[in-house]
């Protein structure tokens, strides 16, 4: 039965992900911590953190972590292929149809509109991240409750990231190394 | 027959050497794609390739598989995307397996933890710019349109919580209407 779910899960996030990268992680997001509870909002940021340092999609990265908690290996498996069928089925015919008529208007008008939305909801993904970041899963937003050295960090990041135009894997590693010697000094 | 073997192996290698190797995600991993199938083996012609890539990316899934798929389809069929495929999720497959494992032995530890919490903050950066410089994209477009969409697609998603694949089925459909009426449009 769980098998199932986890089938179902990631099939749906197979085939609702558009335009790659961070597209999958809203739906990521909806169906593990939202709709099934599999993950909790601090394990999807650690998971989403791990699959930006390793290679690999962060939809197969996810399906494996997920897959393997909630289930073990074969959990692992059944999640993974849920998440590659769509690909299988619908990039095989499309293929087949470009080989023959060599034209896809229609694909890259629905991908046209899509990518716009693509992008908001990735925003509104992000920013639970920085929320389940600055202010951990449970505790109320206000600035009492705020990491100011997670605040401080995150902008030092985005000033490396953007100005000085950084490799994102060398930037999340100083912000891991910062946060934790600042945990350690005596303040 | 001999020759076929030769290619399936060949294919397994490469995508199995790039889906392990490659650091930041589809997009850098088809035009990696490109450089050993077109350039180096010489496969694949340049045009083709690029529309490959093209359908790779308008597919929905993980750009990484859809490229996989593509080139293994187009060099040997089924069983070449077959090929491809699991050569492609090999390498994350292991690879976050074994992290779980440490992921679960070591969440816990005080310095794990701390890198942990410092790196979700620099993920949460790395998003941020990356959804920074999609967005410019979109405005750069000058299309009202879009800009519609992607406020009303924040909105809903973010302020009304509504399900990410009803947001992504109503502009699905929004594009075809718009393809269909540039459609007539060029006709007439």
């Amino acid at each position: 039965m769980i098998y199932l779910q986890l089938f179902v899960s990631f099939l749906q996030i197979g085939l609702f992900s558009f335009g790659g990268g961070y597209a999958a992680m809203p739906l990521i997001q909806d169906q593990v911590v939202t709709g099934h509870h599999w993950l909790t909002m601090a394990e999807f940021t650690d998971l989403i953190t791990i699959s930006q340092m390793t290679p690999g999609p962060i939809a197969i990265n996810s399906a494996t972590f997920v897959g393997i908690k909630i289930a073990g290996v074969g959990g692992a498996l059944v999640s993974t292929l849920g998440c590659i069928l769509p690909s299988c089925i619908i990039v095989t015919c499309i293929a087949r149809l470009y080989l023959k008529y060599r034209n896809m208007s229609m694909l890259q008008g629905i991908l046209g509109s899509l990518r716009p939305a693509v992008v908001a909801m990735v925003a509104s993904s992000g920013i639970s991240i920085l929320i389940s970041s600055f202010w951990g899963s449970e505790a109320a937003i206000v600035l009492k409750n705020t990491n100011l050295v997670l605040v401080a960090v995150f902008l030092l990041c985005v000033v490396l990231l953007k100005k000085f135009k950084m490799n994102p894997i060398l930037v999340m590693v100083l912000a891991g190394v910062i946060n934790t010697l600042f945990s350690f000094l005596p303040i | 027959m001999n020759d076929k073997k030769n290619v399936l192996l060949k294919l397994f290698i490469s995508t199995l050497y790039l889906s392990a190797f490659t650091f930041g995600g589809g997009y850098v991993i088809v035009t990696l794609m490109k450089k050993k199938f077109v350039d180096q083996y010489h496969w694949i012609e340049e045009d083709e390739m690029l529309d490959l890539i093209a359908i790779a990316q308008s597919s929905p899934g993980a750009i990484a598989v859809n490229g996989a798929i593509v080139v293994g389809y187009k060099l040997a069929g089924m069983v070449g995307a077959l090929v491809a495929i699991i050569a492609t999720i090999i390498p994350p497959f292991v690879i976050i397996s074994l992290i779980f494992v440490f992921y679960n032995a070591f969440r816990t530890n005080l310095i794990v933890s701390r890198m942990l919490e410092g790196m979700q903050a620099g993920v949460g950066a790395v998003i941020a710019v990356v959804v920074y410089e999609m967005a410019c994209g979109i405005v750069q477009e000058k299309s009202t349109a879009s800009i519609v969409i992607m406020c009303g697609a924040f909105l809903a998603a973010c302020v009304f919580d509504i399900n990410v694949v009803i947001i992504i089925l109503v502009c699905a459909l929004i594009g075809i209407v718009r393809t269909l009426i540039q459609k007539r449009r060029n006709a007439k």
